[in-house]
């Protein structure tokens, strides 16, 4: 992103002041996320899609980690001729991003020829490659799962006598840690891996029909490249599948009223054999795939549905009822393929020369190459990596809880990573020594007073962007990904007038055209309170909410772009979605009555 | 000239764009449509071998038809008392009996006995809405006409205006020869349309031929046509069908058919000037309808629509006329890309830096 500008049309860094209440943020971050004085010549935008919240402590590890390894592909590894990779900087709890360019024609040139090679072995071996990353990541899951936190007991294990290992256990607290932490970024690496890649082929697809249709809107484009068979709807499709085994082993009455999970649960068990098998069953659909996140695993409360039942026993009793009903619960994947086969073969019809034909077969050939990864990846990675790597951070968390320094296991997610490999090596030394932990009294007023200056940046309202408007954007990852564009940054800038105030535009992410009651979810705890038929108002919507889609009427987001696997869950579930209206849980109070025009991308409040 | 042998009288339902050369381009893409099963109110063309048969009698040596020829195109009033001198005879001539029988026969036909069923009477040149020179506008539409009398004399006037002053000096200026210059006239049953208008199976304003835009307006198409109104717009995805833009405007006016022939025009009832003229049903229904003409021709076409409302069958959607779209048509088109060598070199062209843009 260049930062030449011509006007101002956002505070600059410096001139945004702390949250009220909220003084001493800055001690929760790390040095080098700070905004510096030369920072306001630069152009920052909210990454209000992976971080609508205010970050605790530990959890911009999720910045950190992920921006060091995007980086290092787009900067170092494939040498991306005009992008290299992004800083981030936090101000009152969120992450502001923004992309180094590369404007030097001689630098450009050389990173061309480098890339022309990097990136060519990536696509001419593409799905040898891609088989080879599925193994890895497998490996890296069941390597993060494997790693032992030591318990310290009053002596060492005898075995370490008998085996002359050498090495006591307070050792392996420290080397379990970083092992975790390692394995982390190494998952990140994994990630970024093919990711740019994949973008890259995406928009140039996107370029060409925009060019051949100029007025072809992203989903359809976005339809003829999504693959029909993706990881995503796994966790969704098991559950359904488990709904229609409680009605077929005749449980589903374990299901009826709105108890518990575990009430739930119990009554399931006592139904004799049939309850066993369906409890099997259960166990077997949980590993993987309720290793789903509820969020997109950017926050350490994302928790799994294995952590906390709750949302995918909100949805079975509804699925049981649908089934009852005579409704097939199957998605209809043969009438997609079929769908979108008819789509495809028709825009390739209207082009208007054999050779455009030809070019089009390439570029959608790439993309539907590239797809199987774009979208797997989130949910080895971002799901199910991240759920057993959160997992494995509470036995920390447990471990610091046993010695007292803790309070409450959930506590360590507002210290550092590094604060929290500190307040590790407090206990492996008081362990040692055969002296009290002291940790508590240093970590704990820390943590209390992280938590009240986290609830005072809660109610901040973060700009969507600082600093000089760029002339464009050029990064592809940046119009990909999070959806900004040139016009993004005009409709951000421009002040709301009269009669805007009840319209929100944003991108037109599924179509249809309904309306309904507004329920506004600033944060994916809240997902409980959804009631049937309302529409979803959030800072993004994330995939594994697909339960809740059932529920819902539509889906409104903050930010998102054309590829975000909500818009595509949205077209699934035939649901009209109106995705980056850039301030929709800021605009718009549950209980509101809204139009939701998904052909448009038009919200409107309508009381 | 002898032209007895042809047939002097024809109906839409047995026409097709082959028979151009006999009943005019608008006839025969109306012809065209009804073979092809599209929605088409019903109706005949008196074909170029009546004009001829006519043209005979009023100039039957010629000499008329040979001074016109002559004509300079820059040379205007010589060019109008020329015109004008075979215009005139051709208004006031009396019809051949027989091909005034003919046309009688048909009107009867078409009209189940009622002797003041409104028609349309319009000229159908043979050199008309073509795709290469488009005339439209230079010839003759009249509107409600009713009974036979009313039908002779529009008639005359459709076949007169082959010889105005714009026809002749449009074609003097192309040069087009003469002896080859004809006109058929298309009758029709009118539609009262509640609503009508045009729609373009490609986008006016990009080209873009995924997208078919639609404009209506209340009443007969005439006040669109005529820039009256400024019409409800839709712009429909013809492959996903979503609905791209719905722009409703005010619309203050309205034609409708006078009882005694021809058209008014009169106020939109209040409470209507901001409602959609056409519903979302009926919009489904004229992108299908437009689908199929499109795919019929395998061209972008430009479409006159009509929507009425019909005492037992409910609304009922009328193709009024379709030609080839010419303006996106003429246009040079370069390919947007060309393949590569390999896949993969696209994304290096877009990702290679501005210079290697594609």
């Amino acid at each position: 992103m260049s930062s030449s500008s011509s006007k101002a049309a956002f505070p600059l860094p410096s001139q945004v002041e702390s949250a009220p209440g909220a003084d001493g943020w800055q001690d929760m971050y790390p040095f080098f996320t700070r905004f510096r004085p030369e920072d306001d010549q630069r152009f920052w935008f909210y990454n209000s899609m992976h971080f609508p919240e205010p970050m605790p402590a530990f959890d911009v590890i999720t910045a950190e980690v992920p921006y060091q390894a995007m980086g290092a592909f787009t900067t170092r590894v494939f040498a991306l001729p005009t992008a290299l990779g992004v800083d981030h900087r936090i101000i009152n709890g969120r992450v502001y991003i923004t992309a180094n360019a590369v404007t030097d024609p001689k630098q450009i040139e050389k990173r061309l020829a480098i890339f022309q090679k990097r990136a060519g072995h990536y696509f001419a071996n593409w799905n040898a490659l891609y088989a080879q990353w599925e193994k890895r990541i497998l490996a890296l899951i069941a390597e993060v799962d494997a790693i032992q936190v030591p318990t310290l007991g009053e002596f060492e294990d005898a075995a370490t006598v008998e085996q002359a290992r050498g090495i006591a256990a307070n050792h392996y607290v420290r080397e379990a840690y970083h092992r975790t932490i390692e394995s982390y970024s190494k998952m990140w690496q994994h990630h970024f891996e093919f990711l740019m890649l994949g973008y890259g082929a995406y928009l140039v697809f996107f370029q060409f029909c925009k060019k051949a249709f100029p007025e072809i809107s992203d989903q359809t484009v976005a339809r003829m490249v999504a693959g029909i068979e993706v990881l995503m709807f796994r966790p969704d499709d098991e559950l359904r599948a488990l709904a229609r085994l409680a009605v077929e082993l005749k449980v589903d009455d374990a299901f009826a009223g709105s108890g518990s999970p575990q009430s739930m649960l119990d009554a399931v068990a006592k139904k004799g054999e049939p309850g066993k098998r369906w409890l099997a069953a259960l166990d077997k659909a949980r590993d993987p795939w309720f290793n789903t996140c509820t969020g997109d695993g950017f926050y350490h409360h994302h928790r799994s549905w294995n952590d906390d039942l709750s949302v995918p026993f909100a949805a079975l009793p509804r699925y049981i009822t649908l089934l009852k009903q005579g409704q097939k619960l199957e998605r209809p994947t043969e009438q997609l393929r079929i769908e979108r086969a008819r789509i495809i073969a028709e825009y390739r019809a209207l082009l208007s020369a054999d050779e455009e034909r030809a070019a089009f077969d390439q570029m959608l050939g790439l993309c539907h190459l590239v797809f199987p990864y774009v979208e797997n990846h989130k949910f080895y990675c971002e799901h199910w990596f991240t759920m057993r790597f959160y997992r494995k951070l509470r036995e920390f968390g447990a471990l610091l809880v046993e010695k007292g320094v803790l309070a409450d296991v959930e506590d360590m997610f507002h210290l550092h990573h590094t604060e929290v490999d500190q307040a590790l090596i407090e206990v492996m030394l008081s362990w040692a020594a055969g002296s009290p932990s002291v940790g508590a009294d240093h970590w704990r007023p820390l943590i209390e007073k992280r938590k009240k200056i986290l609830e005072q940046l809660k109610d901040w309202s973060a700009p969507p962007a600082l600093g000089p408007m760029p002339e464009t954007i050029e990064d592809p990852a940046v119009q990909m990904l999070w959806g900004i564009t040139a016009d993004t940054l005009k409709a951000w800038s421009k002040p709301p007038t009269p009669e805007d105030a009840r319209v929100l535009r944003g991108f037109a992410a599924s179509s249809g055209v309904v309306e309904g009651v507004a329920r506004v979810l600033k944060t994916v705890n809240e997902i409980g309170q959804i009631r049937e038929g309302e529409i979803l108002v959030c800072p993004v919507t994330a995939p594994s909410w697909a339960p809740v889609f059932n529920k819902i009427k539509a889906a409104v987001s903050d930010i998102g772009g054309t590829m975000s696997h909500a818009a595509i869950v949205a077209r699934e579930y035939g649901m009209p979605a109106v995705v980056g209206t850039g301030q929709a849980t800021k605009r718009i109070r549950t209980g509101q009555r809204l139009r939701v025009d998904g052909d448009r991308g038009i919200v409107t409040i309508l009381d | 000239m002898n032209a007895s042998a042809a047939p002097l009288v024809r109906w839409f339902e047995h026409l097709a764009l082959g028979d151009r050369p006999s009943v005019g381009g608008k006839g025969a893409s109306l012809g065209e449509l009804t073979q092809a099963g599209i929605p088409t109110p019903r109706g005949f063309v008196v074909t170029t071998a009546a004009f001829l048969t006519m043209l005979d009698e009023v100039d039957a040596t010629g000499a008329l038809r040979a001074t016109v020829a002559q004509q300079h195109p820059d040379d205007l009033e010589e060019l109008a008392s020329a015109s004008a001198a075979l215009r005139t005879r051709i208004e006031a001539a009396t019809l051949p009996a027989a091909l005034a029988a003919q046309i009688a026969a048909a009107y009867t036909e078409l009209s189940g006995g009622d002797t003041t069923l409104p028609v349309a009477v319009r000229s159908s040149a043979t050199s008309e809405d073509s795709a290469e020179a488009s005339f439209a506008g230079l010839q003759d539409t009249h509107l409600w006409v009713r009974g036979g009398d009313a039908i002779d004399a529009a008639l005359r006037a459709c076949w007169g205006s082959l010889y105005s002053v714009e026809s002749v000096s449009y074609r003097r200026r192309l040069g087009l020869a003469e002896d080859n210059v004809a006109m058929a006239v298309v009758i029709q049953k009118m539609v009262r349309s509640r609503a009508s208008g045009v729609m373009f199976t490609r986008s006016p304003t990009t080209g873009d031929r995924s997208v078919i835009a639609i404009e209506g307006s209340w009443g007969l198409g005439s006040c669109i046509v005529s820039g009256e109104v400024t019409p409800d717009r839709f712009t429909v995805n013809k492959v996903t069908g979503e609905i791209r833009e719905r722009t409703l405007s005010e619309k203050l006016l309205r034609h409708v058919p006078e009882e005694s022939g021809g058209i008014r025009s009169e106020a939109v009832p209040a409470d209507q000037q901001k409602v959609a003229c056409i519903s979302d049903v009926e919009l489904r229904t004229l992108v299908d309808v437009a689908r199929n003409i499109e795919r019929h021709y395998g061209s972008p076409q430009d479409i006159e629509w009509a929507i009425a409302d019909e005492e037992g069958s409910g609304a009922r959607v009328y193709l009024l006329q379709s030609r080839p779209e010419t303006v996106w048509a003429q246009r040079a088109q370069t390919p947007v890309a060309t393949p590569r060598a390999s896949a993969f070199d696209h994304v290096l062209a877009v990702l290679g830096g501005r210079k290697a843009g594609p």
